[in-house]
């Protein structure tokens, strides 16, 4: 089944999250990420909603019922721009150092700390480049890897 | 010279004062005692209940039975989460209700403090919106949003928490005003365009059926629908929440559909070719399983909550409207459309001779519930109100009683929640002084709230009660009888404990028993004279009795249990 993001704008209050999600559980309906961050209107939060829910229309009206939830978009994945962040920890050593190091580079993620036995690394991108990264660091041994959830913007106006 | 400074528990009662509240209901306690202290001045009327459950089944009894917001008062903790079980019950059945919750002290919040409930998060999925106050300022306009939100849409409880010291902090009074909530925009008025294909779609049809439920009573919408019905000839079947927003009786009206529902009025959707389902929700127990419901049939589905539309049943047309535009549109654009639906009412009136509900009621056996209900139809008041609790004896009043008019048909349609007949009638009650209200319970559901005919006497609300007395859960047993090989696990209660009318006594009511036909009609003369007290009836019943017809649950509308020697057919 193909994905479906919903771009969610909402009230900037207290529990509009918790509103959210608990309409999202109370319905059974599952998402695959979640993301909230402020916008460039005063007062108003935005969340991308990432699911595969053939019932998205069940998701849209039930979330539109939440008087914090002002309006939502379903965007159109061919003229979606998405992007996540990922904060990755992998074990390394005097053999692997270099080969780590290069990979994840060659795959866009910025070392932004690296110590004798790990290094971390930043990269932002579609979560299908973040996934390579993993798989390409897996063999290493990932000690911790944290994603924030995907964000998406539409491209035309 | 500076104005005048109001308390937060001042600025709670003047609002409700300004919003025109004139009764409340409700049960103090420490973090809401500040609010109760102004009430005691105010010419809005307290109604003190026994439980706070009861207090919640008050307001919503008040609210079906207006049509207007029902107001209830509670306190932090167990008052609130007391509330829960009205306002899930208020969210089902789209009652417009406002709730206001004492909380502790802003800055004893989530520290577990004594009487400390998360009321908010408690109540997030039990309301259609709530509110935690953080200043006093904001009580009022907060109070006139929730009522504008409980109110208008599709109706529901709102609940407001409010901490003690923010009752206790002095500001001045900023006279509130509605402004747009960018969030909340209700649609009223339906697409003309979706109002042009349902006429078409109703043009074409030989079979259509108008299947109608509690958004007609919401949107005031029966005179509408009783044109819409009776112009073009249209049958209509209404849902038990809808009882009463087209008239039983009228040679149009087939009544309630589905699980115990008149088996024409259920067949009638299975063989129609067209329903315009308005201001209902395409419930499991109107559709048993929607893979074979109305097969046969196209959807207009007209509702105000865009959520109801495509989530059980995908419409032909869908409307989003208020139902009384919507009805209004269809007739206008309908206007002078000759539909011929003579055959299709001949057929549904065939069917409705040939089964028509029956009971069985023996001249020295126990009573039956429908016999009773009939005789006491004959007496009361056209326009007194019917308030059920849940069960055997819900459906069989639903079944057995002539509803004319709207709003005199109240119970808890959507949760099933026992125990709502008795406080829900003192709300009715204080609503209607001057109305016979009719609490007609089962001994179970009598059971859960009882107490509240504490409440009835002591605040001289003269209602009404028959408890049918079977001395078991009648629908549970029911159930075990047909699915569970008459294993009566945990269903019987007992016939002779409480002592019905000591019990009534004792609790400033009169009680009165019937155990024999011939009692009946005295009983129900004596009950009906006694004016100035709650009169309590104890009526005996079989508890063999079981309601038919039957869809079991998940069934098919297709196959339609019409009596015990029926249940073979599963």
């Amino acid at each position: 089944m193909s994905e479906r993001i919903l771009s969610v704008l909402v009230e900037d209050k207290p529990g509009v999250l918790a509103r959210v999600a608990s309409t999202i559980s109370r319905r059974g309906f599952n998402i695959n990420s979640l993301a909230v961050g402020p916008t460039n209107i005063e007062g108003r939060s935005k969340m991308t909603i990432v699911t595969e829910l053939e019932s998205v229309e069940q998701v849209k009206k039930q979330l539109n019922k939440l008087i914090n939830v002002i309006k939502i978009v379903e965007l159109d994945p061919d003229n979606t721009i998405e992007s996540e962040v990922l904060l990755l920890k992998v074990s390394i050593n005097k053999d692997t150092q270099t080969s780590v190091i290069e990979k994840a580079s060659l795959s866009g993620a910025k070392s932004v700390d690296v110590g004798q036995d790990y290094a971390v690394f930043e990269m932002t991108g579609s979560s299908k480049d973040l996934d390579k990264l993993e798989n390409l660091l897996k063999p290493f041994g990932i000690i911790e890897m944290i994603r924030g959830g995907r964000i998406a913007i539409q491209t035309k106006l | 010279m500076s104005k005048e400074k109001l308390s937060g528990a001042e600025l709670v009662v003047r609002s409700l004062e300004y919003m025109n509240i004139s009764t409340i209901f409700g049960l103090p306690g420490g973090a809401i005692l500040p609010a109760y202290d102004p009430l005691y001045d105010s010419p809005i009327r307290h109604i003190l209940a026994r439980h706070e459950q009861g207090s919640g089944h008050m307001a919503e009894g008040y609210a079906q039975a207006t049509g207007e917001l029902g107001v209830v008062i509670a306190t932090s903790g167990p008052g609130a989460t007391n509330l829960i079980t009205p306002l899930t019950n208020a969210l089902m059945d789209s009652t417009p209700l406002l709730a206001i919750t004492g909380q502790v002290a802003s800055e004893a919040i989530g520290n577990d403090a004594f009487q400390e409930a998360y009321t908010v998060g408690l109540t997030m999925a039990a309301t259609k919106h709530n509110y935690l106050i953080t200043t006093a300022e904001e009580i009022p306009q907060v109070l006139l949003e929730a009522k504008h939100i409980a109110t208008t849409g599709r109706p529901g409880p709102v609940l407001v928490d409010i901490p003690k010291d923010i009752l206790n902090q002095k500001v001045e009074w900023i006279e509130p005003k509605l402004t747009e909530m960018p969030g909340y925009k209700p649609t009223l008025e339906p697409n003309p365009k979706m109002i042009s294909q349902a006429a078409e779609l109703i043009k074409q049809s030989k079979k259509p059926i108008l299947y109608v439920g509690g958004g007609i009573i919401h949107s005031k919408a029966n005179q509408e629908l009783f044109e819409l019905a009776t112009k073009f000839k249209i049958p209509v079947v209404t849902t038990l929440m809808g009882r009463g927003a087209f008239p039983d009786g009228n040679e149009l009206c087939f009544e309630m559909p589905g699980m115990h529902g008149n088996y024409t009025a259920t067949t009638s959707i299975q063989k129609s070719d067209l329903l315009i389902a308005i201001g209902v929700r395409f419930d499991d127990r109107v559709t048993a399983n929607p893979k074979f419901f109305a097969q046969n049939a196209k959807v207009i589905h007209a509702d105000i909550d865009p959520a109801e539309i495509g989530k059980i049943r995908e419409p032909e047309v869908p409307i989003v409207g208020d139902a009384k535009s919507v009805i209004t549109g269809l007739i206008e654009k309908l206007a002078d459309t000759d539909l011929n639906t003579s055959d299709w009412l001949d057929e549904l009136n065939q069917m409705k001779k040939e089964y028509p509900l029956s009971y069985d009621q023996e001249e020295k056996g126990p009573l039956k519930v429908p016999f009773v209900l009939e005789e006491l139809q004959k007496l009361a008041d056209d326009d007194a109100i019917v308030v059920s609790g849940v069960g055997q004896h819900q459906m069989w009043i639903s079944q057995h009683w002539n509803f004319t008019s709207p709003n005199t048909w109240l119970n808890s349609g959507g949760l099933g929640t026992m125990g709502y007949s008795l406080p829900a009638a003192i709300g009715a009650k204080a609503a209607y002084p001057d109305r016979q209200i009719l609490a007609l319970d089962g001994d179970g559901c009598f059971q859960m709230t009882c107490q509240e005919l504490i409440t009835a006497s002591t605040e001289n609300i003269p209602i009404k009660i028959v408890v049918f007395n079977n001395g078991n859960h009648g629908m549970v047993r029911q159930w075990q009888k047909i699915f569970y090989k008459n294993r009566f696990s945990a269903s019987e209660l007992t016939h002779h404990t409480p002592d019905y009318v000591a019990l009534a006594e004792s609790m400033g009511a009169t009680g009165l028993r019937m155990i024999e036909k011939s009692d009946v009609k005295k009983v129900f003369e004596k009950m009906l004279e006694i004016d100035d007290k709650p009169v309590l009836v104890e009526c005996i019943v079989d508890p063999e009795d079981m309601v038919f017809p039957m869809v079991p649950a998940g069934g098919s509308n297709d196959v339609v249990i019409l009596n015990e020697d029926d249940l073979k057919k599963l």
